[in-house]
């Protein structure tokens, strides 16, 4: 064997691989998202680079809620499940019962370890009978593979393949219909269908983060840019912004919906032994259905729930005054420490000062009076330590009629 | 629809043990065997017209004795004699053999007198160390859940009864405790054939050589074994080992326990989330209040409950156990009795074994990483119409041998391996005695896919599972189903693949006899 010059070999293979230059994965909306950059805040979303806020956090929020503001949730982990089996398998994955998501359908759900720890929660689309998609904070394919044993069933990471874009806020739906999308109106909540794209087909649920009228899309990674585009040129006129995970964080939280590993930690991630959640105690157990077949979990839920063996729990708080509490302690009677609150602001909407706190029970399941939150408020380098009364509240904290209305509203 | 307390699944010694104890409860019981006959792989059938043999199991040395005592074994025709009990004899195709005598070697014959008093040492510390193990691997696994680390250690401790030993004894077990057994040989012994003889011994019937880690257990396992009080002893028994089964069957006949063969059971009902019954391949269903499973862990989860009645995790580990077996066994029917080189009536009455050194098993264990045989094979063979005349017509004489390393997959597929692996085997045979092949009437192999076929045990493993540190006591079959009670309610464990493990003991049924009864099931 011929030697080559060591410094040429590592030039050659530096060239060839250079994945380590951009350590965070490009959205295939990334040159759209690029080009509307202004303030350069990006985080990491799962591996990617994606947009904390584009031009202005406060401005953005308020498109969700006035207008019509177009997020891309690319990053998003996406499983295709198909297969005779399909339904039997996500039945025994997940919580609730899939027999009774009819195909174009989509719901809300989650689902545990042995143990009834929670893994993840997310998104279950019914496309067809057999074919599935699987929306999800966290990766799962080991499991999901392993959970296949014994099923007819196959079970596809699409995270990559798949673009996706979420359209929110009161003009939504006014956008799509101006961008030919016939037939979106007869979207009700949950519902999904095919529409076509540039000859192929764009997949869009009437499904969001938000709590508001909106809508996700769901297409080939090539066919990204061309309907990003479609939905620009028509949005103009009704005031369409690009937004960062800032401003649907604050929609979402208005909302009441909880996010893994920020409001509650996913099993895999926990270290500690006491931070892993029962789905009970993460507002979560409506989803338990102990009628229908076997599903991971189903008998430590059963004795945790016989036993006593439910910890804690996770409440919606509204909080007097208007600084936001975010991370603060919760304590009962002013002393007695009892949980934290994982996410907190101050609601335009709602016009309330609100958060989400994990509580140990009895607090905030039997014994929900004389709550405190401390909240430390940084002044010119010096803390400000508030005591401030809190309530348990129902969530979600707003309710817009909007999300649900049929027609969907024209703006 | 018939219902009973309990349907027990497997029609092997263990189901039987677990049967008959339930049965002598009061329960009513019914085995459900899917052969035409029960003992599963310890029974004693004819191989070719006039010679019978133990067709699996062949020697008979860990039979439990609380087994025999709990189930009256004796009373129901057991017959396990053990005078004179039987020798080992380490043959040697070029030099003089080495015999070990009464239990596991309280004599050696053909060893120079240093090593006879080096052995001597080694034995003595072997059976003390193999003693502490021993009602670990007689009891229920220490249960875990619930406990902290330091009191689930102190238990462990006092449970090995660590405290009786003084303490350089007590450094000692646990410095060699997951050691390979060649290591520890090196340390004591000098005579090849004797340590050729523990490195076998040690490995019998599981997927590791004598140089692999921990492989000394198996040796501790072989030891912990007892027959007629006597640790490390070893029997033929009289009419083979279905003899020995038979002698349960009656006692869970006389306890009133229904036994149905031919009933292959096709699935486990499970309602809500506890086991409610059988389907049998017919359709027919039967309902019980508990069902027992005394086949192979795996086949119960992944083939019988079906995977979507357990959790995912449960069944990750389920999958996860190893099951390739190694071993293979050889029925040979013989015109004539053998002649051995330089052996004379008692030793061929005995167990000879080739593995004439550590290098030669560690050799022949080699090519079964990669999926091939080995090509000269290690064994332990008997002679059993010599023992009991009326398993050959007269004259004739059988050979029964267990035969290592043939691993269940192997890569050239077993339908071309195991011509060529007979030949292999026979050509060892014809070097230790002259002229054997010559006299062979038939020759009958069984490689370890042929048991998983015959005898429904997957991957025709010893043990149900390899039998290994990752895969004993509380992680035995798995972590959920180790105490014989799995996380479905009303199912419960029985076989070889529970703890404490394989060969014929009858341990894992009685334990779970003994957990159903306790837990009221
Ligand atoms: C080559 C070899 C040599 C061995 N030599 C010895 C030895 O000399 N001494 C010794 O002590 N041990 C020996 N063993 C180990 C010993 O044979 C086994 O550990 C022991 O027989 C296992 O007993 P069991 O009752 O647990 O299971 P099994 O004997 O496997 O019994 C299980 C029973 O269940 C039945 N069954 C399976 N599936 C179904 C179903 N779906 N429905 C109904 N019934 C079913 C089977 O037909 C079988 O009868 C040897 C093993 C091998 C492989």
């Amino acid at each position: 064997m011929k030697h080559s010059d060591p410094k040429k070999l590592l030039m050659a293979r530096a060239a060839s691989q250079d994945h380590f230059r951009t350590p965070r994965i490009a959205s295939p909306f990334q040159p759209r998202i690029e080009a509307l950059m202004q303030t350069e805040e990006w985080y990491d979303w799962a591996g990617y680079k994606a947009p904390l806020s584009l031009w202005d956090e406060e401005l953005e929020y308020f498109a969700i809620r006035s207008q019509a503001a177009l997020f891309d949730i690319s990053p998003m982990v996406k499983y295709r499940i198909e297969g005779p089996d399909a339904e039997a398998f996500l039945n025994r994955v997940t919580l609730r019962d899939v027999r009774k998501l009819k195909p174009g359908r989509v719901h809300y759900t989650a689902w545990c370890n042995d143990e009834g720890h929670v893994l993840d929660d997310g998104t279950l689309f019914r496309l067809t009978s057999d074919r599935f998609r699987l929306c999800s904070q966290e990766r799962h394919l080991p499991w999901l593979l392993d959970s296949g044993i014994g099923f007819d069933v196959n079970i596809i990471e699409e995270t990559k393949s798949i673009a996706a874009l979420a359209l929110q806020g009161p003009a939504s739906f006014a956008v799509l219909r101006d961008a030919g999308f016939n037939g979106v109106d007869a979207l009700k909540i949950f519902d999904l269908a095919e529409f076509e794209h540039d000859g192929e087909n764009v997949t869009i649920s009437r499904t969001g983060f938000t709590g508001d009228l909106g809508y996700e899309l769901f297409v080939d990674q090539k066919l990204a840019l061309s309907l990003w585009d479609r939905l620009w040129q028509v949005g103009e006129q009704r005031g369409l912004r690009a937004i960062g995970y800032a401003a649907l964080n604050r929609a979402r939280l208005e909302a009441g919906l909880i996010v893994a590993n920020s409001d509650f930690i996913t099993a895999e991630h926990a270290i500690r032994a006491d931070r892993v959640r029962m789905p009970d105690e993460i507002g979560l157990g409506f989803m338990i259905d102990m009628e229908k077949p076997h599903f991971n979990g189903r008998r430590a839920i059963q004795q945790a729930r016989a036993n006593g063996g439910l910890r804690h729990v996770l409440v919606g708080l509204e909080i007097e005054g208007n600084i936001p509490a975010e991370h603060a302690i919760v304590y009962h009677q002013g002393k007695r420490e009892i949980g934290l609150v994982s996410a907190a602001i101050w609601s335009p909407m709602a016009k309330r000062n609100i958060a989400l706190a994990s509580l140990e029970r009895p607090y905030g399941d039997t014994i929900t009076g004389d709550l405190w939150v401390e909240i430390y408020a940084m002044r010119e380098l010096r803390y400000q330590k508030l005591m401030k009364r809190a309530k348990v509240v129902p969530r979600p904290f707003i309710k817009l009629d909007r999300r649900t209305a049929n027609p969907p509203a024209d703006f | 629809m018939t219902s009973f307390d309990a349907i027990v699944i497997g029609g092997g010694h263990n189901g039987l043990v677990a049967a008959a104890t339930l049965g002598k409860t009061g329960r009513k019981v019914l085995v459900l065997e899917a052969d035409g006959e029960t003992g599963g792989a310890a029974r004693t059938e004819e191989f070719t017209p006039g010679f019978r043999t133990s067709s699996v199991a062949h020697l008979i040395n860990r039979l439990h004795p609380e087994v025999i005592k709990s189930l009256e074994l004796q009373k129901h025709g057991l017959k396990l004699d053990t005078s004179p009990l039987m020798p080992t004899t380490v043959l040697s195709a070029k030099g003089a053999p080495l015999t070990l005598i009464g239990a596991y070697g309280e004599g050696l014959l053909g060893a120079s007198k240093p090593e006879q008093e080096a052995w001597s040492g080694l034995r003595s510390q072997l059976f003390r160390y193999a003693g502490i193990l021993k009602p670990l691997l007689a009891r229920r696994p220490p249960d875990l859940s619930g406990m902290s680390f330091a009191e689930t250690s102190a238990m462990a401790m006092t449970g090995i009864s660590l405290r009786r030993l003084g303490k350089e004894d007590m450094r000692d077990f646990l410095r060699m405790l997951l050691m390979n057994v060649a290591d520890v040989l090196d340390e004591h012994i000098e005579d090849d054939r004797l340590k050729g003889l523990l490195a076998f011994d040690a490995t019998l019937g599981s997927h590791l050589g004598p140089r692999s880690p921990t492989s000394l257990l198996g040796l501790y396992y072989r030891l912990a074994g007892e027959i007629g009080g006597k640790p490390g002893a070893q029997v033929h028994p009289v009419g083979g080992t279905g003899a020995v089964v038979r002698a349960i069957e009656l006692a869970a006949e006389q306890a009133g326990v229904a036994i149905r063969s031919n009933v292959p059971v096709a699935r486990i009902i499970i309602e809500n989330g506890r086991a409610v019954g059988a389907v049998l391949e017919s359709g027919e269903e039967i309902r019980a209040k508990t069902v027992v499973s005394a086949i192979s862990p795996r086949t119960t989860f992944l083939n019988l409950v079906g995977t979507r009645e357990i959790d995912t995790g449960f069944v990750r580990r389920i999958n996860n156990i190893r099951v390739n077996g190694d071993a293979a066994k050889l029925h040979l029917a013989l015109d004539r009795t053998p002649q051995f080189s330089g052996l004379r009536t008692p030793e061929l009455n005995g167990r000879l074994v080739i593995a004439p050194s550590v290098n030669h098993v560690e050799r022949a264990f080699n090519p079964s990483k990669y999926g091939e045989f080995s090509p000269k094979p290690v064994m332990e063979i008997t002679l059993p119409s010599l023992l009991d005349p009326s398993l050959a017509p007269e004259g004739a004489c059988s050979l029964s041998a267990v035969v290592q390393y043939a691993p269940y997959a192997l890569k050239e597929g077993w339908t071309t391996g195991k011509p060529k692996f007979l030949k292999a085997i026979l050509a060892q045979l014809e070097a230790h005695a002259p002229g054997i092949g010559k006299s062979i009437l038939h020759a009958e192999l069984l490689t370890p896919l042929d048991i998983e076929q015959r005898y429904r045990m997957p991957g025709g493993h010893w043990h149900h599972g390899e039998l290994q540190a990752d895969q004993m006591l509380m992680s035995r079959p798995v972590f959920g189903a180790e105490g014989y009670d799995t996380p479905v309610d009303g199912l419960y464990l029985a076989s070889s693949g529970s703890h404490p493990g394989g060969g014929v003991s009858g341990v894992p049924g009685l334990n779970a006899a003994r957990r159903i009864i306790a837990r009221k099931g």
